[in-house]
């Protein structure tokens, strides 16, 4: 089932329109690869479609499930089941990470004691137990705050993930952490999109498909091998 | 008397001292106050205070007569009351509880036990009636010459809190006293002195609310503290004033040897405050807390601050505030640690953060730090931040809407000192300011 899809969507950041036309389905519980060279505009695709303030859609449609995303403002794509993990989560001093998530999942319609319970089980399976009572991202090193962004995947539970490099900084350990989490979110239904420069993480979670972006369009699509080809030929390759 | 429209003047200030039956200690006193008054000028630093017309104020009200039970109060105040939760707070958490409208006390009440104790609990004109020792603390903490408004109070004060607490007693649940100012134009300035003797303890807490109106009016309150050796105060206050109240006060307190005084102060409402609660450690080991919250919003100027006087050795005392400015208004932060000659190794550090939600929002941070021997240690740090657009897009991309983001990051910000207030005003705040970004979200 077509849980996120993508038309013709232009972005503008700046004076610069940085995507230029791009098309993609997302389907539940199937994993995603999206893969392209540094500046071909991935991260613009992620938080375009979260509603960042600075990346103006200039043309173009997003549907959730159907739903119009982009004439709502960012809370209300969030509520409506699409999560984004940054590539850089802000430090938010003096905001305890507890308290922010209880927001974050009675917005998703969670109830308290629903949270009470699935909070303690979520920081255990992401191995972040004793950041409990941290405050946002603050003192994390890059590795825990991939940690943290999952630990936010795995609570919410939304029907759309888009995971913009979710490996870097990783040892080999927590990358097999994060690798089991998404694959536990794409059986229980979630459309996950991995968004990657690097194939590393692709070899612990082979995505069913696989997305090129080039110069802001998507320049090729395929299944697992085409991960594989970008490993062996660079993205050059997919560009001829 | 019930109200007095009548311009400032002798003859008023007689009639007061007459009305409230006072020794003549107090009659002679108000008098001087006011020559005193009449002679300083308005202060030279802070905000603007051309539009405070002080010939056109109610000087004294009554209008409201009081009461044995909080439930035979008029109808807006016992809302006021039930909304700030004071019922419920008197049943479960408070020592005692007395509520003041404008000029006179309306209400009064004190656990037997605390009274066994022999811990005293009134309002300001009881105790100058009946305890003659009175007149050797009443303006000796902060004397009238000290500025225009310390005189101005001394002048015409009615009302405000007397405590004593006997030595070794420690008081466990806070006392409260709730100010309210009801009647358009009036002027409040109620006097609160708290004598807490050798090792005895006490939290007092005071909250300050009023009706919105279009004329100004004036709150000038004095408070004096006199904590003896080893006695230990905490004296909260949560205001939040309307727009229309100009919020002038003088509180400070005298730290014997050994004793400890902590002020947590919460600025939300009124025009303009001028408020600079001020420790005078005078014995050696004494020592001071000064947590100030201010909440700046349209159109206000909250000019805050925070004094330690060491003069004894082996003082310490830490000032600690943030700030929060939305719209255009102005928050300033005077914090000053002065240390005497013979304070040998006293301690100082002083905290200021502020937080700016808006770019007209306004700051300004003036530390003094003056030190008068070598052998101390002092320190002073300050921060100005502005909520990041990518820290709110991010709590946004988790679904909390702007003000559930806004408030978030402010209550994060102000959390050392939200930890440090009683658990029920805390709640309070966070209710206050998540209706206030509502509101501005809006």
């Amino acid at each position: 089932m077509t849980a996120l899809a993508v038309r013709d969507l232009h972005v503008r950041v700046g004076d610069k329109v940085v995507l230029q036309g791009v098309d993609l389905e997302l389907s539940s519980g199937v994993i995603h690869a999206l893969m392209g060279p540094n500046g071909s505009g991935k991260s613009t695709l992620a938080l375009a479609l979260a509603g960042h303030p600075a990346y103006e859609v200039v043309r173009g449609q997003a549907l959730l499930d159907g739903q119009d995303l982009l004439s709502l403002p960012p809370h209300e794509r969030a509520r409506a089941g699409l999560f984004v993990a940054f590539q850089h989560p802000p430090e938010v001093e003096g905001v305890k990470l507890r308290e922010f998530l209880r927001l974050a999942c009675a917005a998703r319609g969670q109830g308290f004691c629903e949270f009470q319970k699935a909070f303690p089980r979520a920081l255990e399976r992401l191995h972040l137990a004793e950041f409990r009572e941290r405050e946002l991202h603050v003192g994390f090193s890059g590795g825990e705050k991939k940690r943290a962004e999952l630990l936010q995947l795995y609570l919410l539970r939304p029907k759309v993930a888009l995971l913009d490099e979710p490996d870097s900084g990783v040892d080999v350990d927590a990358l097999r952490l994060i690798a089991e989490v998404i694959r536990e979110m794409a059986e229980a239904g979630t459309a996950v999109l991995i968004i990657t420069h690097y194939p590393r993480l692709l070899e612990h979670v082979p995505p069913s498909k696989v997305f090129v972006l080039l110069d802001g369009r998507i320049a090729g699509w395929g299944g697992p091998e085409l991960a594989e080809r970008i490993s062996r030929e660079g993205f050059e390759g997919v560009r001829r | 008397m019930n109200r007095v429209a009548a311009r400032l003047s002798k003859a008023f200030v007689e009639q007061l001292s007459w009305e409230k039956n006072e020794p003549a200690w107090m009659r002679e006193h108000r008098l001087r106050c006011l020559e005193i008054f009449e002679r300083l000028p308005l202060p030279r630093f802070g905000p603007d205070l051309s539009a405070l017309d002080l010939g056109d104020l109610t000087y004294y009200a009554r209008p409201v007569a009081p009461v044995e039970r909080l439930e035979d109060l008029p109808e807006d105040i016992r809302r006021t009351f039930q909304a700030l939760g004071l019922p419920e707070a008197e049943q479960r958490a408070l020592g005692g509880l007395r509520a003041q409208v404008d000029s006179e006390e309306v209400y009064r009440s004190l656990l037997r036990e605390l009274r066994a104790k022999g811990v005293i609990f009134m309002s300001m004109e009881e105790a100058v009636r009946e305890f003659p020792w009175v007149q050797e603390y009443f303006m000796k903490v902060i004397p009238p010459e000290d500025n225009k408004f310390a005189a101005l109070h001394g002048a015409v004060w009615s009302g405000g809190t007397f405590i004593w607490v006997p030595e070794g007693v420690e008081v466990e649940i806070p006392l409260q006293a709730y100010y309210r100012m009801q009647t358009e134009g009036v002027g409040q300035f109620e006097h609160t002195l708290i004598i807490a003797e050798r090792g005895s303890s006490l939290h007092y807490i005071e909250g300050c609310s009023a009706p919105r109106y279009s004329r100004m009016s004036l709150h000038s309150g004095m408070v004096e503290i006199v904590a003896k050796e080893g006695a230990r105060v905490r004296f909260t206050t949560i205001q939040n004033w309307s727009k229309n109240v100009y919020n002038l006060n003088n509180k400070r307190a005298w730290a014997y040897a050994e004793a400890r005084v902590d002020w947590v102060s919460g600025s939300l409402g009124s025009q303009v405050t001028m408020l600079y609660p001020t420790t005078v450690l005078l014995g050696p080991g004494a020592r001071t807390e000064n947590l100030s919250f201010t909440f700046a919003q349209e159109g206000m100027w909250l000019d805050t601050g925070a004094r330690a006087i060491h003069r004894a050795p082996e003082t310490s005392s830490r000032l600690v505030s943030r700030s929060v400015v939305q719209g255009r208004a102005t928050s300033v932060f005077r914090g000053t640690i002065q240390v005497a000659p013979e304070a040998r190794r006293a301690k100082g550090h002083m905290e200021c953060s502020t937080l700016l939600l808006s770019p007209e929002a306004r700051t300004e941070t003036i530390p003094i730090i003056r030190a008068e021997n070598e052998e101390v240690e002092l320190g002073h740090e300050a921060t100005v931040g502005r909520v990041s657009q990518e820290q709110l897009f991010y709590l946004m991309s988790r679904g909390l809407d702007e003000a559930q983001a806004l408030s978030l990051i402010v209550n994060g910000f102000v959390s050392p000192i939200l930890q440090e207030i009683p658990w029920e005003y805390a709640l309070e705040l966070r209710r206050l300011l998540e209706m206030s970004f509502a509101e501005a979200v809006a």
